[in-house]
């Protein structure tokens, strides 16, 4: 119990560092990760290493965290995920609450407004460049064309809430898989 | 209902029902926090500038973020405890299932539908913020203020360049706020 209380202390410092110093989010955190707990803790072997990511990209929630999870599970048991989680998210939080209280004393400044007014401009260009990425890793099918076309259509144009078009969509992945597994057979 | 119960709540179900990393939570968020009028939707494009610019994943900033806004510490403990807790909840589940999960054909499947549905929902909520920076107050034509318009939209071009020569998002922000101080006060 004493040795497995000092990984879970270990798992929390490591991900605290992996919360505290990358910038970008969880996709940015991926090869820091691996580096920690591949090369330097050797807690994780390479070939699962990739798995691991692979899991926590199609499990909901952020990458960040389910990996953090994840791997925190695997070392430690349910607490050493706990312990991995709570450093990986504590950075955040202390960071963007002290942010939130500074931001307001600051908002009312011209020159802060100013800023912003451009800053918003500028933030198009990062999500259109991850669009852009995320298009160029999408299969490139009719059926991918007429999902990406369907969920745009009901989020921009009605009031359908959005969890019932991922709901929808997964189910459609799920029943087009089936109809080509079947016409595969025939 | 109480904002703290709110808050986990409303975070607690973005959480569930986020697929991928990066802005794939942004469409709910930007939906939720828009229909609980927590956040007008230029602050939500403020704060992802600041996501970009703090360290941790964009999900947990922005619900402390939104918490702390609407709640204080305690709003901000309840959004994080509640994006944080589905993924715990499910990837405990999983790891006891590693190697059935990691080969089973539905989850794949159901992969297939959810990758380019999260594209279409991100492609929806690009759109709302492009009207919301250039037309601030709307369709209506004579609000319209074109040397305001100008300034965006030459942002907007210029950084989009630039971030697909891959300008670091940090340089991207910092050089938008100086264009925006300048012509902010070049032109009021």
């Amino acid at each position: 119990m004493k040795g497995n209380l000092k990984t879970c202390l270990t798992l929390f410092i490591t991900f605290l560092k992996i919360g505290a110093f990358t910038f970008g989010g969880g996709y940015a955190m991926i090869p820091i990760i691996e580096k920690e707990m591949v090369e330097k803790h050797k807690w994780i072997k390479s070939e699962d290493i990739l798995d691991i990511f692979a899991i926590a990209e199609s499990t909901p929630g952020p990458i960040a965290i389910n990996s953090a999870t994840f791997i925190g599970y695997k070392i430690g048991g349910v607490f050493g995920s706990f312990c991995a989680t709570f450093g990986v998210v504590l950075p955040s939080f202390t960071i963007i609450s002290i942010i939130s209280l500074v931001l307001r004393e600051f908002s009312d400044i011209k020159a802060v407004q100013y800023a912003f007014n451009g800053i918003r401009a500028g933030v198009l260009a990062l999500i259109i460049k991850a669009l852009v990425s995320m298009y160029k890793k999408a299969p490139k099918d009719i059926f991918s064309y007429i999902l990406m076309g369907v969920s745009f259509v009901l989020a921009a144009f009605t009031e359908i809430n959005v969890i019932f078009v991922i709901i929808g969509c997964g189910l459609a992945g799920l029943i087009n898989s089936l109809i080509i597994k079947r016409r595969v057979k025939e | 209902m109480s904002i703290f119960l709110e808050l986990f709540i409303t975070f607690f179900k973005i959480g569930l029902f986020t697929f991928g990393g990066g802005y794939a939570m942004l469409p709910l968020i930007q939906k939720e926090v828009l229909a609980h009028d927590w956040m007008e939707i230029e602050e939500i494009i403020n704060f992802i500038a600041v996501s970009e610019s703090t360290p941790g994943p964009f999900a947990i900033n922005c619900a402390t973020y939104v918490g702390m806004e609407t709640g204080g510490v305690v709003g901000a403990i309840c959004a994080t405890l509640g994006v944080v807790l589905p993924s715990f909840i499910v990837i405990l589940i999983v790891a006891r299932f590693y190697k059935q999960f990691k080969e089973s054909k539905i989850v794949s499947s159901v992969m297939t539908g959810l990758r380019p549905a999260v594209i279409g929902l991100i492609g929806s909520a690009l759109v709302s913020m492009i009207l919301t920076v250039f037309l601030p107050n709307g369709f209506d034509l004579g609000s319209i203020v074109i040397p305001d318009l100008l300034v965006s939209l030459a942002i907007a071009v210029v950084m989009t360049v630039l971030v697909f020569k891959k300008v670091h998002p940090i340089i991207i922000i910092v050089l938008s706020a100086i264009v925006g101080i300048v012509s902010g006060f070049l032109l009021n």
